[in-house]
């Protein structure tokens, strides 16, 4: 595909090679350089990644047949080792998910400016996540051990067992400051540092999304933050506010606690949208169909989305009243997503579509998502809920919407930003080769949960009942494959990042500004600061005029 | 069927406009007239499935007025079932045809009551009460299962609902067996010591039954070592205080103090039942 290449002043070093003040290893951990902390967040979140992908393989290999299955592996064991698991994919790696990486290293580039708002509160972010984590590994090692109390930490039983579940909170407490942090930062770099000329519709669609799920953040974090805050008072000094022993409410936790957790559901998947609407025009080599409607559909999603919170509760004791509206509005909050859906494949409509890994793997995000939306609608259903609630059928539809939307959505945005990153190009064909690995392995995965839990096989059992086993062979088996999918991705990218042959500054023809600037981008990305005429895609239009007059 | 048509769309767009056979994109900014459509159409479609989930739930939750209520005990990790005339049980023993009512507490933390063969189920909160009713149509054994997180033998926390004719449930339902010295082995499966205590030896949760009457053991009093006789007035202590003594190797704060829930007589037999548990 034929590149337009703008040309810096030569002299200027890339921010790969420029080392600032600092040498060796500390001319990336003291660094303020947006690129490098989106590397830094990129680093660490895979490696979590990697040790919460083992954690998933082992309760996999657990629950390969009824009853104990790996020798010494018991059922307090597996409790802890799921909780680790989620913790690990919930705080450590799908929340940062992909503001952290890519709109760290690709947002201020692609609204034209030299770095965030506040270059060295991006950095304290960064170490908030590490330390954050770093207090959730000695919860590991230390006193009785990891909590087995689930991630999501339900009181009482989070109060009365004796595993490490004051620290890990604390873990999750710090990592929410970064969360905080960096959706301030992003907040503020968008309302006030956007090129001349970049007017808020005039923005790429990865940047409305980190918009709003920046306002998530910012709001919604806070309040898990006072819960687990409640919950470590409660141990140490039984205040009483959540334990029913002393008068307080339980069901007061839950509603507490997704307050947050729903709408982190979108802090999750809102970047990942982004990232698709960005891929699909550029390999459809148009402009996206429909750019309001999906710009205002994350807005109305991120605002919607607050008040959803209690349908996780369906089953508790509640008001039908309550029930009526909380399921109603779940079922509102699915139709903006609808019309993303609509609009991307809308986008394909004469289109002239190089089907290269990137839009692979965001077609492969439309389809894993719809599935994952479609079952959401089951669990929003009261009807239905009754029966699937706390059963494999969520835990199916939680990875399709977390691993297959985000997960899959993070994988798309990787092979389609890797060249920017490291200014190189991957093996092409292996990642079609690691990309069916990933789906089938996925499916087989993550489909046998939906039917398992359907036969009524509930969620968080170390042991289940004969009948069920087919379906867990199938999903262990699958998680094999889906694993040896992952590894050959992990070795792509890791040669490919040293390796690979040098890649031009727009390999894909895309037309946000990421793409004028060299690969890899230049310390301070821009030597001037660009001017912004027109509409957030009109790239596309030039591109064909150039088309049709080389035919 | 939704994911059908998005499927097909996207393969089908991806195929006919692929670069070679359509070198020229045309830009097509967008379409109002589809906007509406799609926002429109799906709207009306979760719309009626909200109602059918709404409807389907609101029945689920009027009991009928003739319903048999059972009080479901909900405990680290077993079931108790009370009928209205007194009889206790760990299993859910229901006549056919005859609507059922559960009236759902927990003693400890979150349970929840699930019968996924009637497709429903319900939170079990302490301090809180909560129902549930269904309509057995079968003369069936359903599985009950725990759908709650609820700590280690959670997926072992088990049970069974057994549809009976109404004249043998009636038979079952008139049968009270009395309380005396030899109903331990009874007691002890029904009140959920079982669930952390095993009588052959093996190590669960707690401490086996088995072989430790007059034995002497390493308790903990406050963190403080302490060795003891087996006793019935140690047996009765455990049962009744067991924090005050905590055996050696197992942990505080799980075995449910039974003070209030088992009678003085029960308590007996059931020290009387480990005695004999040689
Ligand atoms: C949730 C798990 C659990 C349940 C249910 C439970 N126990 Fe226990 N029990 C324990 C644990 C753990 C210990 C050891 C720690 C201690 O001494 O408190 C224990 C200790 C005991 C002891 C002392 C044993 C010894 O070796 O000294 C007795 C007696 C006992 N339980 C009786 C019962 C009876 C009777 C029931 C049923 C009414 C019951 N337990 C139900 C967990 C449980
Ligand atoms: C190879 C990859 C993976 C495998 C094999 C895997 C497997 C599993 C299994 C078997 C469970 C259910 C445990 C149970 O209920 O008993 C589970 C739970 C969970 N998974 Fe995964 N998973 C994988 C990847 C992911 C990813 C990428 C995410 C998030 C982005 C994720 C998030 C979660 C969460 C939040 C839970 C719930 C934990 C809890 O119940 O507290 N997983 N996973
Ligand atoms: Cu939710
Ligand atoms: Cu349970």
């Amino acid at each position: 595909m034929a590149s337009t290449v703008v040309t810096h002043t030569p002299a200027v070093l890339n921010y790969l090679e420029e080392k600032g003040r600092h040498a060796g290893i500390l001319s990336w951990v003291l660094s303020t350089d947006h690129k490098r902390i989106g590397l830094l967040y990129m680093y660490t979140m895979f490696a979590f990644f990697g040790v919460g992908v083992l954690m998933g393989l082992i309760l996999r290999l657990e629950l390969l047949t009824p009853g104990p299955t790996i020798p010494g592996f018991t059922a307090n064991m597996y409790n802890a080792v799921f909780t680790l698991h989620g913790v690990i994919m919930i705080f450590l790696f799908v929340i940062p998910g992909l503001p952290a990486i890519f709109g760290n290293f690709c947002m201020p580039i692609m609204i034209g400016a030299r770095d965030v708002a506040f270059p060295r509160l991006n950095l304290l972010s960064w170490y908030c996540f590490i330390v954050g984590a770093g207090i959730a590994v000695l919860a590991l090692f230390t006193g009785q051990g990891f909590p087995d109390t689930g991630w999501t930490f339900y009181v009482p039983y989070s109060l009365r067992t004796g595993t490490n579940v004051t620290l890990g909170m604390l873990g999750a407490f710090i990592i929410g400051w970064s969360s905080i942090l960096t959706g301030l930062n992003f907040l503020v770099t968008i309302h006030r540092m956007r090129a001349p000329g970049m007017g808020w519709f005039q923005m790429p669609l990865f940047v409305w999304a980190l918009y709003a799920t920046a306002w998530i953040q910012v709001i919604a974090t806070p309040v898990v933050g006072i819960t687990l805050a409640l919950v470590m008072l409660e141990r140490a000094i039984d205040v009483g506010i959540f334990n029913p022993a002393l008068g307080g409410d339980p069901i007061l936790f839950q509603h507490m606690f997704w307050i947050y957790s729903h709408p982190a559901v979108y802090i999750m998947i809102l970047p990942a949208m982004g990232a698709i609407s960005e891929i699909i025009p550029t390999f459809a080599g148009r402009t996206i169909f429909g750019y309001k409607a999906i710009a205002l559909s994350s807005l109305s999603i991120a605002s919607v989305g607050y008040l959803v919170w209690a349908h996780h509760m369906f089953t508790t004791p509640m008001s039908l009243a309550a029930l009526f509206v909380f399921s109603l509005l779940t079922f509102f909050v699915a139709i903006p997503s609808g019309v993303k859906v609509f609009n991307w494949v809308a986008t394909l409509y004469k289109g002239s579509i190089d089907l290269r890994s990137p839009l692979l793997f965001a077609l492969s995000f439309i389809f894993l998502f719809s599935i994952g939306g479609l079952t959401g609608l089951a669990n929003g259903a009261l009807g239905p809920n009754l029966h699937i609630h706390d059963t494999y059928f969520i835990v199916g539809h939680f990875h399709y919407v977390m691993f297959g939307g985000t997960g899959f959505g993070l994988f798309a945005a990787l092979h389609y930003w890797f060249p920017k990153m490291y200014g190189r190009m991957y093996n092409e064909r292996l990642a079609w080769y690691y990309w069916a690995l990933m789906f089938v392995g996925f499916n087989m995965l993550y489909f046998s949960m939906l039917i398992l839990g359907m036969e009524g096989n509930p969620r968080r059992y170390y042991d289940y009942l004969p009948r069920f086993q087919t379906w867990h062979v199938v999903s262990t088996v699958g998680s094999w494959i889906l694993v040896a999918g992952l590894l050959m991705m992990a070795y792509n990218f890791i040669r490919s990042a040293r390796r690979g042959a040098p890649a031009p500054a727009n390999p894909w023809g895309g037309v946000t500004l990421e793409w004028t600037v060299p690969s890899p981008p230049p310390v301070e990305n821009f030597h001037e600061i660009p001017r912004w005429e027109g509409s957030a895609y009109h790239g596309f239009e030039k591109l064909q005029r150039r088309r049709s007059e080389a035919q | 069927m939704v994911l059908l048509g998005i499927t097909a769309a996207m393969l089908f767009f991806v195929w006919r406009y692929r670069l070679k056979r359509n070198p020229l994109a045309s830009n097509i900014e967008g379409n109002a007239m589809m906007e509406i459509v799609w926002t429109a159409l799906p709207t009306a479609l979760v719309m009626v499935m909200f109602w059918y989930g709404w409807a389907g739930y609101q029945s689920s939750r009027s009991v009928p007025p003739d319903a048999m209520p059972v009080k479901v005990t909900a405990r680290m990790w077993s079931w108790m079932f009370e009928y209205a005339n007194g009889k206790v049980h760990h299993e859910l023993f229901v006549p056919l045809d005859k609507p059922v009512k559960l009236i759902l507490a927990s003693q400890d933390v979150n349970h929840s009551l699930y019968i996924p063969a009637v497709r429903i189920k319900q939170d079990c909160i302490p301090g809180r009460e909560s129902y549930l009713w269904f309509r057995p149509t079968k003369l069936e054994t359903y599985d009950i299962q725990c759908a709650e997180f609820c700590g280690t033998e959670h997926s072992n926390m088990l049970s069974k609902v057994r549809v009976v004719s109404a004249s043998d449930f009636e038979t079952w339902y008139n049968t009270i067996e009395p309380v005396d010295e030899n109903s331990g082995e009874r007691l002890v499966q029904i009140y959920g010591c079982l669930s952390c205590h095993t009588t052959d030896g093996g190590k669960k949760v707690g401490p086996s039954f088995k072989g430790i009457y007059g034995e002497r053991q390493t308790v903990l009093v406050r963190r403080r070592e302490m060795n003891i006789d087996v006793d019935d007035e140690y047996l009765l202590e455990s049962m009744r205080e067991p924090n005050a003594k905590i055996v050696k190797g197992y942990p505080p704060n799980q075995m449910p103090s039974q003070e209030g829930i088992l009678s003085d007589e029960q308590m007996t037999a059931i020290v009387k039942y480990i005695q004999e548990l040689k």
